[in-house]
């Protein structure tokens, strides 16, 4: 009952933020709102005993990806009205949409018979933990997977730099590469000249 | 007790608000990326609730790739939209028009 009471709760509070991330003018307010989005999304999920997920879900996103969110929404200089117009000319078009979506999947998923079904026990008891039952299917069966998504991280996070990596005209930059590539004859000059013979006091 | 139920409708709705989102934000470009954000929310909710539901793992585990893919694209949407923002001094959608034929 209790964990009932929790869900609608947060049910409630994930679908009004969801429905502030899209609705609101300032687009660091809308970051914000997706945050409490996705802490009231990783609540629920701990209530349906994926604690491993919810806690991957607040330090990934509410941690990671919505401070560059907000770091980018607070870099740019956007200008609000020109942003915003044909809100009120798409309002129309994206409700009906919607709702028409909603009313069609609910109408396939056929809520009444789902309900009847209770979850059934934590299959994660067996194992333990949610994390070890999650940790032995991730580093068995999906240990493939597993280190493809590693690499996508690794191309995502030189894409990232690559991308935004820009050539400043007037700046004196040691270039490593450059450095490296040096060779002696760069540096040095060997001068051939003929021998002289060692000077007596009688010269001067 | 909880039903699966309640996930997934959770979920639809959830996906609805995104989809109607993308609908009334056609100019702002990082009000887009939170929606399709907020979609693949939708998505793993199910996937989460369906894992549970069916004592798989198989189904959490994806999230969790979906979840490494998505934070890959949300950084390099990001960086598209500051080189862009860089370039064009505007991130709305109607001026990025200069590759239509």
């Amino acid at each position: 009952m209790t964990q009932q009471i929790l869900f609608y709760a947060f049910a409630a509070v994930l679908v009004a933020s969801a429905l502030a991330v899209i609705t609101v003018k300032n687009s660091v307010h809308a970051a914000l709102c997706l945050v409490l989005t996705f802490f009231t999304a990783a609540s629920i999920w701990i209530l349906a005993e994926a604690e491993f997920l919810g806690l991957a879900l607040i330090v990934v996103y509410v941690g990671a990806v919505m401070v560059l969110f907000l770091f980018v929404v607070m870099m740019l200089d956007i200008k609000e009205e020109a942003v915003r117009e044909g809100f009120i000319r798409f309002l129309p078009v994206g409700v009906v949409v919607a709702v028409v979506m909603l009313a069609e999947m609910l109408s396939l998923i056929g809520v009444r018979a789902l309900q009847a079904v209770p979850l059934p026990e934590n299959p994660a008891l067996a194992a333990g933990s949610n994390t070890s039952w999650l940790g032995k299917a991730l580093f068995t069966q999906f240990l493939l997977p597993f280190e493809v998504a590693a690499l996508i991280l690794t191309v995502a996070l030189i894409a990232a730099v690559a991308l935004t990596l820009r050539k400043r005209s007037g700046v004196r930059t040691q270039k490593p590469g450059q450095q490296v590539l040096v060779q002696r004859d760069e540096r040095l000059r060997v001068v051939k000249m003929a021998s002289e013979a060692p000077s007596t006091g009688e010269s001067a | 007790m909880i039903s699966l139920a309640h996930f997934i409708v959770l979920g639809t709705i959830l996906f609805c608000i995104s989809v109607a989102g993308i609908f009334i934000n056609r100019k702002n470009v990082i009000v887009l990326l939170m929606a399709i954000e907020l979609m693949l929310l939708a998505v793993n909710m199910n996937f989460v609730a369906f894992s549970r539901y069916l004592g798989d793992p198989s189904g959490q585990v994806f999230v969790f790739f979906i979840l490494t893919v998505a934070a890959a694209e949300s950084a390099i949407g990001l960086a598209i939209l500051v080189v862009l923002f860089r370039n064009r001094s505007t991130i709305n959608v109607a001026e990025i028009d200069s590759m239509k034929g």
